[in-house]
C-alpha cells in the first residue's frame, strides 16, 4: 500500500485529497466569518446580528451564498469582458493557493517546502492583482479611483511588511515555515519582536484591504471601490476572497509570531489540546481582532497610509531588523553559523 | 506629433469629472456634485441642487396657517421641531399673541431635544463618512430614547406638527417632564463615552483636522450659521443674541471653535449637546403647571369638553378646522437657532386665512454653496467629511 502513495498516480490523489482536506474547511471557514463579523459588529454596534435563518441564524452564510449564486452577473457596458471575469477569479484562487504552505499542524502542510515564506509572501503580494484589473477592466472611475488607490497603497506597507518577514527569517534561521514555528518552542517571536509583530499586522489590514485601510474600497467616498460594477457571484469572489485572505493573514501571523500549533505553555494541561485546535484558536482571536478593529477606528485617508508606510513602518522595521541582526551576531545567537 | 497630423488637436487633459451622487451612500440624501477632479484632488466642486423639490413654500400659500406647520416637519427632517418653531412664532408675531409660559417651556425643551438630535445624528453620520461605522449606531441608539419623547408628546416619531402658532397642540402627558429628567442624568455620561472614542482618537483628528477651513470672515460671507460658524470662531447664536420663547431666562454657554476645520464643527456640536441638556434641565425646574395653547378662541381649539355644552365653542371649532384663522396683514421675517444654524420664515400675511407669501430661509443652502471653497485641493475622501462636518439636509435646501 505504501508503494501506491509513493507512485506519481498515488501521490497525485494523495495531494488533491490534501487540498480538499485544507480547502473545504477553509470555505467553510470563510463563510462562518462572515457570519461571525456580522454578530461580532451587532454586538459591538448594540445591535443583534443575523438571527432569522436557522438557529441563532447559523444559516445566514448559506442563504447569502444562495442569493449570490442565483442572480445575475452584470457585466457594464465598455468594460473589457474577459479582464473584468478574470479578476475575482485572481483574487479568490490567490487567496486559496497561499494556504498550500502554512503548517496547520506538526507537518500538516500540503506542500512543506523550504521557502515557504517567500512563497507566502509572492501569493499574498499578487493578490493586489486581482483588485487593479477589476478596477481597471469595469470601466468605471470609482472603481479605477479604487484601483489607483490599491496599487498605491501596496507600496507602502508591502517593503516594510518584507523586513518584518526577514527578522522573523533571521531569528528562525529558516524560510521553512514548520521550522519557523518549531523554533518557537522557548518563546514566541511575537514577545522579542513585539514592535514589528504590529507592524506586520497593521500592514496585515492593509492587505487584506481591511478597515481602517479598507480604502480601495471605501465606502463612504468610493461606493464599492474596485468592486462598484460587480454583481453575483463575481462580486461574492471579491468577498470570499477577502475573508480568505484575512484568515490567511492571521494564519501567517500566528505562524510566524504567534507558535503555530503549538501551545502557549509546554506542559500537561495545554499540551494534550492537538495543535490544530491552537492554531484554530490564535486564528480566531487574530481574526477577531480583524473585526474589532473594523468596528472601531474611522478610515484613515490614502496619502496617510502611505505615510505610515514610508516613514514609521519602513525606518522602525529596519532599524529592528540590524539592530536584532547585531544583537544576535554579538551574542553569536544565529541558529546555525 | 501635431505636425504629422495636421488635422489633429492636441488637448492636455490634466483633470477628468466625477459624478458623485445622487446615488451615494454619502450624499445625505440626494446630494448630486459634480466634481473636477486631478487625480484625488478636488479641483472644482458643483453642487447641484432640486433633486428633493417638492414646492413646499408655493404649497403653502394654498394652505391655511394651521395646514402649513406639517410641511415644517417635512423640511429638515433631522430637526422638525426647530423648523416649526420658527413658522409658529412667525405666525405669533403677525397675530400679535404670545404663547403661555407653560407653552414657551415647552418649546424651549422640545428644541433643544430636537437640537440635542440632529446633532446626534451629525457627528453619527460625521464619523461614518470618516469610515467609523459604529457611532453611528450608538447614536441611533441615544437617538430613539428621544424619539420616544417626541412620540409621547405629539403621536409622531418625527413628522411631529407639535409646534403650533400660540402654543403647543397638547399638554406633555403625565410622567414625562420625570423621564425626561431621568435621560439628562445619563446623557452626558453618553456623550463622555463618545468623546473619549472620538474627539482624541488620533485617527479622527487625522480626518478632522485642518481639513476644510474656513475663517470667520469667509464664513459670514458665505451666510454660515450655526455650529458651522461658531466652529470659526464667531460666537453668533441666535439663541443670546434675540432670545425667542424663554432662552432670555435660561443660562448656557455659546461654545465657539478656534480653526473653523471640520474638527472644531465637529467639537462645537459635542459641546452644544451638553449645552443643550443644561438648558433642558432648568426648563424642567422652572416649568409650571397652566395652559399650552393661547386662550383665545378664533385661534386655538377649545378643549373637546367645552365642545359638548356650549354652541360657541362648537363654531370656533368648526371655523378653525375649516376656514383656519385670518392673520392680520403684514410681513414678518422670524428666525430661530435651528440646530444647523438660523432657520427663518419670511411670513406676509394679507389678512386672509392663507399666507400671501412664504419663504423659507434653508440653513444648509448656504453651507453648501461654500462646498467648492471648503474641498477645493483636498482630496475625495476629505471632501465627504467636510460635507458631512456641515450638516447639510436636503429636505430644508431643496424645499
Amino acid at each position: 500500500m505504501t508503494g501506491f502513495w509513493d507512485s506519481t498516480t498515488g501521490f497525485v490523489i494523495l495531494t488533491v485529497l490534501k487540498t480538499l482536506a485544507l480547502v473545504v474547511p477553509l470555505l467553510i471557514g470563510v463563510a462562518y466569518l462572515t457570519y461571525a463579523e456580522r454578530k461580532v459588529l451587532g454586538a459591538i454596534q448594540v445591535r443583534k446580528g443575523p438571527n432569522r435563518v436557522g438557529p441563532f441564524g447559523l444559516m445566514q452564510p448559506f442563504a447569502d451564498a444562495l442569493k449570490m449564486l442565483t442572480k445575475e452577473t452584470v457585466v457594464p457596458d465598455g468594460a473589457d469582458r474577459l479582464l473584468f471575469v478574470l479578476a475575482p477569479m485572481i483574487t479568490f484562487g490567490l487567496a486559496v493557493m497561499a494556504w498550500a504552505v502554512i503548517p496547520v499542524n506538526a507537518g500538516w502542510a500540503i506542500a512543506d517546502i523550504n521557502v515557504g515564506v517567500l512563497y507566502l509572501f509572492a501569493v499574498s503580494s499578487l493578490g493586489v492583482y486581482g483588485i487593479i484589473i477589476a478596477g481597471w477592466a469595469s470601466n468605471s472611475k470609482y472603481a479605477f479611483l479604487g484601483a489607483m488607490r490599491s496599487a498605491a497603497q501596496m507600496v507602502s506597507y508591502e517593503v516594510s511588511m518584507g523586513f518584518v518577514i526577514v527578522t522573523v527569517i533571521l531569528l528562525a534561521g529558516s524560510q521553512n515555515l514548520t521550522q519557523i514555528v518549531l523554533s518557537q518552542k522557548q518563546f514566541w517571536y511575537a514577545v522579542p519582536l513585539f514592535p514589528v509583530f504590529v507592524i506586520f499586522f497593521i500592514s496585515g489590514l492593509a492587505e487584506t484591504n481591511r478597515a481602517p485601510f479598507d480604502l480601495a474600497e471605501g465606502e463612504s467616498e468610493l461606493v464599492a471601490g474596485f468592486m462598484v460594477e460587480y454583481s453575483a457571484m463575481s462580486f461574492a469572489l471579491f468577498f470570499l476572497g477577502e475573508y480568505a485572505n484575512m484568515i490567511l493573514i492571521s494564519g501567517m501571523t500566528t505562524t510566524l509570531f504567534l507558535g503555530g500549533w503549538l501551545s502557549p505553555l509546554p506542559f500537561a494541561p495545554f499540551t494534550m489540546i492537538p495543535g490544530v485546535l491552537w492554531f484554530l484558536l490564535k486564528i480566531c482571536i487574530c481574526l477577531f481582532v480583524f473585526i474589532w478593529v473594523r468596528g472601531t477606528l474611522p478610515r484613515v485617508r490614502y496619502d496617510q497610509l502611505m505615510a505610515l508606510g514610508w516613514k514609521v513602518f519602513l525606518p522602525v522595521s529596519l532599524v529592528y531588523l540590524v539592530a536584532v541582526a547585531g544583537v544576535m551576531e554579538y551574542f553569536g545567537w544565529f541558529p546555525h553559523a | 506629433m501635431s505636425e504629422a497630423l495636421p488635422h489633429s488637436k492636441a488637448y492636455e487633459v490634466t483633470t477628468h469629472t466625477v459624478n458623485f451622487g445622487p446615488q451615494h451612500p454619502s450624499a445625505h440624501g440626494v446630494m448630486r456634485l459634480i466634481l473636477e477632479m486631478d487625480g484625488e484632488v478636488i479641483e472644482r466642486c458643483d453642487p447641484h441642487v432640486g433633486l428633493l423639490h417638492r414646492g413646499t413654500e408655493k404649497l403653502i400659500e394654498y394652505k391655511s396657517y394651521l395646514q402649513a406647520v406639517p410641511y415644517f416637519d417635512r423640511l429638515d427632517y433631522v430637526s422638525p421641531m426647530a423648523c416649526e418653531h420658527a413658522f409658529a412664532l412667525a405666525t405669533e408675531k403677525l397675530l400679535g399673541v404670545q404663547a403661555p409660559e407653560r407653552a414657551q417651556w415647552i418649546r424651549v425643551m422640545f428644541a433643544e431635544i430636537t437640537r440635542v438630535l440632529n446633532h446626534l445624528l451629525n457627528v453619527g453620520h460625521f464619523a461614518l463618512d470618516c469610515g467609523a461605522i459604529s457611532p453611528s449606531l450608538w447614536m441611533y441608539e441615544e437617538r430613539e430614547k428621544l424619539l420616544i419623547f417626541h412620540e409621547h408628546a405629539s403621536g409622531a416619531r418625527f413628522h411631529a406638527n407639535y409646534f403650533r402658532p400660540g402654543g403647543v397642540s397638547r399638554d406633555l402627558p403625565a410622567g414625562m417632564e420625570a423621564g425626561i429628567r431621568e435621560w439628562t442624568e445619563q446623557f452626558p455620561a453618553f456623550l463622555d463615552e463618545m468623546d473619549k472614542l472620538l474627539s482624541g482618537s488620533p485617527v479622527v483628528k487625522q480626518r478632522a483636522v485642518d481639513i476644510g477651513v474656513i475663517s470667520a470672515a469667509d464664513a459670514l460671507a458665505w451666510g454660515f450659521t450655526g455650529p458651522s460658524l461658531r466652529g470659526s470662531g464667531v460666537a453668533w447664536d441666535l439663541r443670546r443674541a434675540q432670545p425667542y420663547d424663554k432662552y432670555a431666562e435660561v443660562e448656557f454657554e455659546v461654545p465657539v471653535g478656534r480653526h473653523g476645520d471640520s474638527y472644531d464643527r465637529y467639537l462645537v456640536r459635542m459641546a452644544e449637546m451638553r449645552e443643550s441638556v443644561k438648558i433642558i434641565r432648568q426648563a424642567l425646574d422652572k416649568i409650571k403647571p397652566g395652559p399650552v395653547k393661547v386662550q383665545d378662541r378664533k385661534i386655538t381649539p377649545p378643549t373637546r369638553g367645552e365642545m359638548k355644552h356650549s354652541m360657541e365653542a362648537l363654531i370656533h371649532h368648526f371655523k378653525l378646522y375649516t376656514e383656519g384663522y385670518h392673520v392680520p396683514a403684514g410681513a414678518t421675517y422670524t428666525a430661530v437657532e435651528a440646530p444647523k444654524g438660523e432657520f427663518a420664515v419670511y411670513l406676509q400675511a394679507d389678512g386672509t386665512n392663507r399666507p400671501y407669501r412664504c419663504k423659507i430661509r434653508p440653513t444648509g443652502f448656504s453651507h453648501l454653496q461654500a462646498a467648492e471653497t471648503l474641498c477645493k485641493g483636498h482630496m475625495l475622501a476629505d471632501m465627504v467629511a467636510i460635507l458631512g462636518s456641515l450638516d447639510i439636509v436636503f429636505g430644508e435646501i431643496d424645499r
